[in-house]
Order: C-alpha cells, then sequence, then structure tokens
C-alpha cells in the first residue's frame, strides 16, 4: 500500500515534469563565465609582399629546400619551395644566397616580463608563493611588457613566438600566457590571438621545498601529490555544478578562480604545462591525469624524459627539455645531452627551451647541441631541418598554435627568420625577423631594432646588444 | 684471487694510463696565443709538456702518433671564472656544496683548495667537453672577502690542484655592497681597514718560502707559490682596533705585497674606476677585474692601467642596476681598446657549466659579421678561454697554450672547437690522455634502449 503510493506520487511527479516542460521550458542560465575576459588586442604591424630566394630553407617541419624560395604577403605565407616559384607584383626581393630561412622560433618555457631585467624584487612577478594552489592567478598579469629581454630573444634569437609562464613554487602556479614577441604598451597587444591558455603545474623539490620550510602542506613528493589530487576532486565537482547549471539552470554556483582554470583544464581548454623533472613523478602525473580525465601537454624541464619516452609516445605528451642543463639541482642529478635526441628518436614530441632571458637568445645553438650529441650517440636520421622541429614546430604543437606559426606552410602566419648563416653554426645570428609579415628587425639598420621604455636615457640605449 | 684482478681491472679503467711521448699529426691546430688556426700542423708532447706545434714540426722517433686529420687540435680550456670541483650538486643536497660558509667566522683566510673534489660529476663531465684547468673561486658568504681560490686541473686522479692560495677573490660591486652591510661605500672602507689589519702584520711575517709545502708529484713543482702567511711569530701583537680575526689579516699580508693577486668583481663602469683608483692607491697589488659587464664604457681607461679583465662573454641584458650598459661587444670592444681580456663564467652556473665558455667565444666571433658590433677573431677568442684567463693570474707561459714547455694540456676535437657541434675526441692532460665517460655517458648507455628485457634496467652495465 504504502509502495503504491509512492509510485504513485512518483508518477504524479513526473507527469508533473512534463507538464511542465511541455509549457515552459527550463529558463537559460542567467550568467554565462566569460572565458576571455582580457582579450588580446594584438593587430599586426604592415608588412610588404617579400620573396627571399637563393637561401637554404628549413621548413620546420623536417624539410631542408636548398635554393628555396619563401613567399608572404598580407601578413602570410604564400608559398614555399625551389627557385622556380613566381614571385606577386611588386614584392620585395630579399637575395639569400649563403643565407637561411626557418620559421620564428617559439620558446614555450620564459619567464620574461614576470621575471624581468633588472632583476629587482620589485619586479619580481613570477611565483605566488601565499598557496601551494594557485591556478587562479594568471601570468599575464604579471608581465612587465617593458622587460628589454623581450628584445634580445628578437634580435639574437630569432624568438617571435614565446610561453610565459607562472614559476614553479606551487604545485599549480597559474595561467600560462602566450605572446608574439611584438613590443606593446599593453599585455595585451602582444597576446598571441587564438591560443589556449595553459596551467602551469610542477612536480618535484620546488613546491615541497617552498611551503615545506613554512610548515606547510607540501612537505614532500607524496604530499604533492595528495594536495594536487585534493584540488582535483574539488575541480571535478565544480565543473559538474556549472556544467549542470548551463544545463538546467537553477541557482548559479559560486565562482571562483582556481576552479574556473580547472575546469578549463578537464574541458580541455586549457593545456597542462607540466613542470616534471623525474621519470617516476611523470609517470605520477600522467596517472593522475588520467584518474581525474585530463590531459597532460607537456612535460617542461623532463631532464629524465629519456627513461619514459616510450610512456610519452604512447601517451601523446610533449618532452620540453634543455640541452645540456644538469646537477644544479638534485632533481636535474640525471640529466644527459642525448636526451632531446633520444626522446626524438623514440616518436615522442621533442624540443628544447630556454626558461632563461640568456638561454632564450641561443635556442638555435641549444638545439645544433642536442642534434650533435645524438649523433655522436649514433641516433640516426638527426639532420638540421629535422632538428629545427624542435625550435618552431614542436612548440608550437604543445601550445595548441600549430594551424597559426611553426612551420613556413601557406596560409600560416609569416614569422620568419633570415639567418645570416647556418643557424645550426655559432657564427651565425639573424639578420632581419619578421613576425605577421612586418619587419620586426633588421641587423642593417639601427632603426629596426626595439628598445624597451626602460632603456631609454640609459648608457648603452639603441646600442647594438 | 678473481677479486685481486678484478680490483686491478677497475683501477686500471679509472686511473688515466701515463705520460707519454705523442705526436698528433695532420690537424688543423690553434695555438691558444691569439693567432689563427694552423691548417695539417703537427703537435709533439713529451713528459706531460708540449714539445712543439705548428707546420713542418719532425714527430720524434718513437712517439705514438695520432692521426688527426680532419680534426682540430687546441689547449684545453681554462675556465676563466668558476667554481667547479666544489660543488657536485648546488641545490636540496647538502653536503655537496663548498663555496662558501655561510655560518663560518672566516673570510679571506678561506683557502677552497680542501673543497676541490676531483670525483665531483662536473669535474667529469667538463673534462669532457674540453675542459682541463679552471680557476676556481670561493664565494662569499658575509664578507666582502670570499678568500682564496686555486687553480686546478680536471684530470682523472686525486691531485687537482695545480695551484693552490693562487689568488684572493673580493666583491666590491652590488654583492660587495650587501655582503658590507648594505652599501658600496660601505664595503670599501671596509676593504680599507682589511688592507691596514694586514699592514700592520706585515711585519711579522716571517720569511717568505721559495719552495712552500712539499709537493710529492713533480710536475707540480713549477707551478709553486704558496703564498703561505698563516706562520707569525707568537709575539705578533695586533692593536685592539680591528674587525678580522688574526688568520683573515694574515691572509692578505700576500695581497698587500703583491704576491698574490686580487681579483675583484665590479660590474658597474664606475666601480671598475673605483678599482683603478684603488690600483694606484696600492701600486704593489695586483688587481684582476672580474665581471666588468659595463668595461666598455670605460675601456681606454682599463687599458691604460694594465689591470687584466675576466669578463662575462655574452652578458647583454641590464639584469641589474650595475648592468644597465650590458652589450655583447662589451668584450670585443673592451680588446680593441687594448684590454687584456678573458673569459669567466661569472654567476653563470660556473659550478657546472663551464664548458660553455667555448659556445660564448664561437658568438664573439659571430658578432664580427653584426653591423655595429664589435666581435673577435677566432684567435682571439680561443686565446680567451685558455692563454688569456691563464696570464690575467700569474700562469702565463705555463698553461693555456700548445707552445714549448708548456703544460701538456691538449684536446682533439672532432672540427671546429667554437662550434657547438664540435666535441673532445681526445683529451689529455700534463700528456695522460684522460677517460671521457662520467655519469651522463653511463646512463646513456643504461637508457639508450627502452624496451623490457629479462631484467630491469638496474641490471645492465
Amino acid at each position: 500500500m504504502i509502495r503504491l503510493a509512492a509510485i504513485a506520487a512518483v508518477t504524479a511527479a513526473l507527469l508533473s515534469g512534463c507538464a511542465a516542460l511541455e509549457s515552459t521550458p527550463a529558463p537559460a542560465p542567467a550568467v554565462r563565465i566569460n572565458e576571455d575576459p582580457y582579450p588580446s588586442t594584438y593587430v599586426r604591424y604592415p608588412g610588404v609582399p617579400t620573396v627571399i630566394r637563393h637561401a637554404t630553407v628549413f621548413t620546420g617541419d623536417g624539410q631542408q629546400i636548398n635554393d628555396g624560395t619563401v613567399v608572404f604577403a598580407n601578413g602570410v605565407i604564400q608559398a614555399v619551395g625551389g627557385a622556380a616559384l613566381p614571385s606577386p607584383a611588386g614584392a620585395l626581393e630579399i637575395d639569400g644566397t649563403g643565407k637561411f630561412v626557418s620559421p620564428g622560433v617559439i620558446d614555450i618555457h620564459s619567464h620574461l616580463g614576470v621575471y624581468p631585467s633588472p632583476g629587482v624584487e620589485a619586479n619580481s612577478d613570477g611565483n605566488e608563493l601565499t598557496d601551494p594552489i594557485h591556478a587562479d592567478v594568471w601570468a599575464e598579469h604579471s608581465v612587465w611588457p617593458q622587460d628589454p629581454g623581450f628584445s634580445r630573444a628578437l634580435v639574437n634569437g630569432g624568438v617571435t613566438t614565446l610561453q610565459i609562464l607562472p614559476g614553479s613554487g606551487d604545485l599549480m602556479g597559474g595561467r600560462t600566457v602566450v605572446l608574439k614577441n611584438v613590443p606593446g604598451r599593453t599585455v595585451q597587444e602582444m597576446k598571441f590571438p587564438g591560443a589556449p591558455y595553459g596551467l602551469k603545474m610542477a612536480c618535484g623539490e620546488n613546491p615541497k621545498r617552498v611551503f615545506g620550510s613554512k610548515g606547510k602542506m607540501p612537505q614532500t613528493r607524496m604530499g604533492n601529490m595528495a594536495l594536487d589530487r585534493e584540488t582535483w576532486v574539488k575541480a571535478v565537482a565544480y565543473k559538474r555544478k556549472w556544467d549542470d547549471y548551463y544545463a538546467h539552470g537553477g541557482k548559479m554556483p559560486d565562482r571562483d578562480l582556481t576552479m574556473d582554470t580547472l575546469k578549463g583544464v578537464l574541458e580541455g581548454k586549457i593545456l597542462i604545462q607540466n613542470h616534471c623533472y623525474r621519470a617516476d613523478e611523470m609517470a605520477n602525473m600522467i596517472d593522475m591525469s588520467k584518474e581525474f580525465g585530463y590531459h597532460i601537454t607537456a612535460f617542461h624541464h623532463a631532464v629524465e624524459a629519456y627513461k619514459i619516452a616510450d610512456l610519452l609516445r604512447d601517451n601523446n605528451i610533449c618532452a620540453v627539455m634543455w640541452a645540456d642543463w644538469y646537477g644544479f639541482k638534485m632533481e636535474a642529478y640525471d640529466a644527459i645531452p642525448q636526451n632531446i635526441a633520444l626522446v626524438h628518436n623514440a616518436g615522442a614530441c621533442a624540443m628544447v627551451h630556454s626558461d632563461d632571458p640568456n638561454g632564450i637568445q641561443r635556442l638555435n645553438q641549444a638545439a645544433a647541441k642536442a642534434m650533435a650529441y645524438g649523433q655522436r650517440a649514433g641516433i640516426p636520421n638527426l639532420s638540421e631541418a629535422v632538428a629545427w622541429e624542435w625550435l618552431s614546430r614542436n612548440p608550437a604543437k604543445a601550445l595548441g598554435i600549430l594551424d597559426k606559426t611553426g612551420t613556413l606552410t601557406a596560409g600560416k602566419e609569416a614569422d620568419v627568420v633570415l639567418w645570416n648563416g647556418d643557424p645550426f653554426s655559432d657564427y651565425s645570428r639573424p639578420e632581419r625577423v619578421w613576425i605577421d609579415g612586418a619587419e620586426m628587425y633588421d641587423a642593417n639598420d639601427p632603426h629596426k631594432r626595439p628598445v624597451s621604455d626602460f632603456e631609454l636615457g640609459q648608457p648603452g640605449e639603441g646600442d647594438v646588444k | 684471487m678473481i677479486r685481486a684482478f678484478a680490483t686491478a681491472l677497475l683501477l686500471t679503467v679509472a686511473m688515466p694510463a701515463a705520460a707519454e711521448t705523442i705526436a698528433i699529426t695532420n690537424a688543423t691546430v690553434g695555438i691558444g696565443d691569439g693567432s689563427a688556426p694552423i691548417p695539417n700542423a703537427t703537435v709533439v708532447i713529451r713528459d706531460g709538456r708540449v714539445v712543439a706545434a705548428g707546420q713542418g714540426v719532425a714527430v720524434p722517433a718513437g712517439a705514438r702518433v695520432i692521426d688527426a686529420s680532419g680534426k682540430w687540435v687546441t689547449p684545453g680550456i681554462v675556465a676563466g671564472f668558476s667554481r667547479l670541483g666544489l660543488t657536485d650538486v648546488s641545490g636540496g643536497a647538502e653536503g655537496a656544496n663548498d663555496e662558501n660558509a655561510e655560518k663560518g667566522p672566516f673570510n679571506a683566510a678561506i683557502d677552497i683548495a680542501p673543497g676541490i673534489n676531483p670525483n665531483y660529476q662536473p669535474v667529469k663531465v667538463n673534462r669532457a667537453e674540453g675542459v682541463t684547468r679552471a680557476i676556481v673561486a670561493p664565494r662569499t658568504a658575509h664578507n666582502i672577502f670570499a678568500g682564496q681560490g686555486a687553480v686546478i686541473d680536471t684530470g682523472a686522479d686525486m691531485d687537482p690542484i695545480t695551484k693552490a692560495r693562487a689568488f684572493q677573490f673580493v666583491e666590491l660591486g652590488a654583492t660587495g655592497a650587501e655582503d658590507a652591510g648594505g652599501s658600496r661605500p660601505s664595503a670599501y672602507i671596509l676593504f680599507r681597514n682589511a688592507l691596514r689589519e694586514a699592514g700592520e702584520l706585515t711585519r711579522f711575517a716571517g720569511p717568505i718560502s721559495s719552495s712552500g709545502a712539499t709537493e710529492p708529484d713533480a710536475r707540480l713543482r713549477p707551478m709553486q707559490n704558496p703564498n703561505e702567511s698563516r706562520v707569525y711569530s707568537r709575539s705578533a701583537d695586533r692593536s685592539q682596533d680591528v674587525l678580522l680575526t688574526r688568520f683573515d689579516a694574515a691572509a692578505l699580508v700576500p695581497v698587500l705585497q703583491g704576491r698574490q693577486p686580487l681579483l675583484v668583481h665590479v660590474e658597474r663602469a664606475s666601480d671598475i674606476l673605483n678599482v683603478l683608483d684603488l690600483a694606484r692607491e696600492f701600486p704593489r697589488m695586483k688587481f684582476v677585474i672580474v665581471g666588468a659587464t659595463e668595461g666598455w664604457m670605460v675601456a681606454d681607461r682599463i687599458a691604460k692601467s694594465g689591470i687584466p679583465v675576466i669578463a662575462s662573454a655574452l652578458n647583454d641584458l641590464p639584469a641589474s642596476f650595475e648592468e644597465i650598459a650590458a652589450t655583447q661587444s662589451n668584450v670585443g670592444r673592451m680588446r680593441a681598446a687594448g684590454v687584456n681580456v678573458s673569459i669567466g663564467m661569472i654567476n653563470d652556473d660556473e659550478s657546472h657549466r663551464d664548458f660553455y665558455e667555448r659556445q660564448y667565444a664561437g658568438n664573439l666571433v659571430a658578432l664580427q659579421k653584426i653591423p655595429g658590433a664589435t666581435g673577435v677573431s677566432w684567435g682571439e677568442a680561443l686565446a680567451m678561454i685558455t692563454s688569456k684567463p691563464a696570464e690575467a693570474i700569474g700562469l702565463g707561459g705555463q698553461i693555456g697554450r700548445l707552445s714549448p714547455g708548456e703544460h701538456a694540456d691538449v684536446v682533439i676535437w672532432s672540427g671546429d672547437p667554437l662550434e657547438v657541434t664540435s666535441a673532445p675526441d681526445q683529451v689529455f692532460i700534463d700528456g695522460v690522455q684522460q677517460p671521457l665517460d662520467d655519469h651522463q655517458s653511463r646512463l646513456l648507455e643504461r637508457y639508450r634502449y627502452l624496451p623490457r628485457t629479462d631484467l630491469p634496467k638496474a641490471y645492465r652495465p
């Protein structure tokens, strides 16, 4: 009897529900989270239709074209090929004889702007070390666009795109931002249009040292994992609430900036850029990503990637590496200079990075080292053209912008470097650099060289650097 | 028996062979004295010393001949300013870092020689990268004086010290200001006071020993200059008005007397001029400027002083307020002005990456092609990472050049050593061929192939 009554009640409720649906549909949620509240205001600078001929061309996707031709106009690469390529009417013709052309270098790991020059406390804005979980902070809100380091990366390194990350003192250090290396008054003027956000996570020594020394969790690697997992548990619940709200309306859940970022990760909109040195810790992070249903895009500073290159390949995770840094901390003790070549050879996605305002000026030489170490170790098929993938194609892939830049491919943004010689030689430097087809550097023109506000009126203003 | 054999075998593997007579032929040879590379040249070494290098050099009868066709041969790299051998791991590894003593009572008296461990991986890694000698400085803790540095070799043996107490190191720029409590003027008065206290002790100093401590290894003998100033009469009373311990004051006696070079770290142009002033005030002292990022602004005055400079090669960022005018042309401009300039690794992971010096040298050559920049020639660049730093600290003519009588520190490179794509094929230190394996090369062997086998990777050789 009671049971029947209960069924009747449920049926009534269902009927009334149907009736309600038929008469008045559930109201659309009153509020949707604005996922781009600090939008890019970058606008490419004007360029002229340009043809570079007779150069050795690294396309960025493994190909080398001798006596190659690169054509770009309207900010976009028009054609890449051999000597027979025609020129658009009225194009600027550049003789690249003896010179090399490559895609602009992309540094996926830089702290320019958040740890700028001069490196004083007042400008030290890269690590919000007040809590180990700070997915709420955004690197772009720390970037000082007047960091003179941007210009050095451009003129000496041919760097046209770079990702600025928060530091690694927190387990979740905050959102990254991808920039065009074009000076701006505001960071918005530098933001790479359409580039997804990243979330900087960190394994290992740094978080446990920073917070352990304060008597706070995490103090151990297991503490690192536990706090990460607790946070993901909350993030999954947060996402469920918002999914429900978006689907069914009702009371708007409370906003939480940290959870907003993690929700974006769970939705695949925000890429995980995970500082992680040791092989065993990378494996733990991979399992954690599966436990909570997100994907790790790249492990940064992955000095032990060579030990688990197969695991990285099978999980479609990129490894971001130095050529030859080692021993500067315990978790870098097993760094080997063949790391990049071994990871590449295993079929995983490998790339170089700088993490350093000086190293970013010589990433091409880092790739040259990595290639040469690999060749000497007998790793096959490591040509300069292949090694260039580590400098632009693979970083573009790991930043989610490979459809826009990273290779010299018709239709992509014209981020191009003309080198005065083979960029795998110490004796070569960028001669001209274009970003979106606009010439941002010309070694032969002292006026085609960015000078930051900080340098005005200082000794050495406008000097060759 | 088997065990004894195994031990012997291990020793054979670990210890380098003895010095022998070797002729390296058909090589492109860089002497290290600033001259251009010499094609088709021969280098002869015997008994740990260079006999001859150049074209038309005869191969001695009985010499082991190494055909170096297509290879380059140079002196081993001399790390111009480093902390090599003091550290295995920089951070988070207590017991593996002897660069300074944050809680220790001494400063100038510190002699870093006992801190050198030739078995640390950075020594091996740098050896495999062609660095054969290093000028090793202590780091300051709570005083402007860091202590006495050493010159070491990177050989695979337990005798790394080429010259102990080779120099005193002092910070007189921003770091010195911090060490002195917060300002440069404070650093300068501490400096003057320290020299005053040393001066008080000078009259108690015993006779200067010419032989110094006994060195068992004969090859080290010509380098002895112990700067031993720690033995004083018990009656060496000091005034009550002192800041330094007796040991620290005594350690500055050889500096004051000009027997021990004083390496001074400054970056700012005005700080450099302050050092030039000190050099005029204390004419007996032998100053060497370290850093000098803004040196180009006062290059003519440095040149006139004759003070050598060990500079950072490529600093081009206003990384601090004492490096505002930084440019990669600094070294080239100083060189062009006549400064005796060489390259060091100043606060640039100098405990690990001293081998970057040859990359840096190559980059200085690259500047020759940049309009408005000032680079250096290949020969000058090589000299800046071999003979020039040796000269700066008074070891000119002993290390850093392939010249007759110099230590036979020789590297056979796969190609041009100023290119990062080149690497050492063979390394000789004091004429002894060196092993080039290390932790890194062993890891490479273990992880070269990843597929699972019958036993875990820990069982792989």
